[in-house]
């Protein structure tokens, strides 16, 4: 047992190291695992469930107001969906979606209907991909408990 | 018990009173990230998802937050036009600004004139928030 305890923790300590390395997270979802304790268990998971309905939620209202057959572009509308977008995926440290926001608000600016659609294309695709991920991290963690061992606090500095 | 209360004296994780906060941001998950830390340093917390809100709870007077951490983007009214309502209406309690790093100088200095304590930008934490709210509880 101990030595499967010990192959988990090694798994989860290095997918973990993996996904800050590969831009998927940065510092602030650090900080957002530091306000998790044995008082608020689910606290991280609650955070990340709020999240990934924002990007539903801001995506649609994203997708919607760049369809053409509607009538005009709505960029403001486009823009300030960015702009909550940009402020939720700073907030859990999804590097990779809030990097993709930034470059989507340039293109909202600069009313450019193509880069705004191939942003809106690219951050379905990350939040996504970051959800997956992130399954896969809490799932490890739950095999590693599962299996009597402690998730290991990992340094990514 | 003596060891535990020098400790906290050299580096405190607690607020030095029990708070009573109000958070007003037009984002769930930082009214929920924010909650967190107020109860982490030792406070209690409600919420308020813009401006408007938060200047209601004040109206039948009733309302008392020693804290208010006000953000300032928001829609409905805005960080600035909630807090120049809320000391308008003689509200003494503390209030911080929330603003981001994006906000310049100039943008943080219109904020405060409205009548904020202090500013802080986002994201917020225990290490930048506690040692701010025990610096105004002994101002």
């Amino acid at each position: 047992m101990d030595a499967l305890i010990s192959q988990l923790q090694r798994q989860f300590r290095d997918y973990t190291i993996s996904l800050y390395q590969q831009d998927f997270l940065d510092d602030q979802f650090t900080e957002l695992k530091k306000l998790q304790d044995d008082g608020s268990p689910d606290f991280v998971a609650e955070v990340l469930s709020l999240f990934f309905e924002d990007c539903v939620k801001l995506i649609s209202n994203m997708a919607r107001a760049l369809d053409q057959t509607t009538g005009a572009v709505d960029f403001s509308t486009v823009g300030a969906s960015v702009h909550q977008l940009k402020g939720s995926s700073s907030s859990v440290g999804a590097k990779r979606v809030k990097a993709l926001c930034v470059s989507f608000k340039d293109f909202c600016e600069a009313q450019n209907f193509e880069g705004c659609v191939r942003c809106l294309q690219q951050v379905d695709i990350e939040y996504k991909t970051l959800k997956t991920k992130l399954q896969d991290l809490f799932n490890l963690e739950k095999q590693i408990i599962q299996a009597g061992g402690i998730v290991p606090q990992v340094d990514i500095n | 018990m003596s060891e535990v209360r020098d400790i906290e004296q050299i580096k405190p994780t607690k607020t030095k009173k029990i708070l009573n906060v109000l958070i007003v941001d037009d984002d769930a998950i930082n009214r929920r990230l924010h909650a967190r830390i107020i109860n982490l340093i030792g406070g209690v917390s409600q919420t308020a998802e813009n401006g408007e809100e938060a200047v209601i709870l004040h109206r039948d007077g009733n309302a008392s937050f020693d804290l208010i951490l006000m953000d300032k983007e928001m829609p409905e009214t805005d960080g600035a036009s909630a807090t120049k309502k809320l000391r308008e209406m003689k509200v003494t309690s503390m209030i911080i600004g929330v603003t981001t790093l994006a906000d310049n100088e100039e943008k943080r200095a219109a904020f405060m004139e409205a009548g904020l304590n202090h500013c802080l930008a986002k994201p917020l934490s225990k290490e930048n928030l506690l040692p701010l709210i025990n610096h105004l509880l002994d101002a």
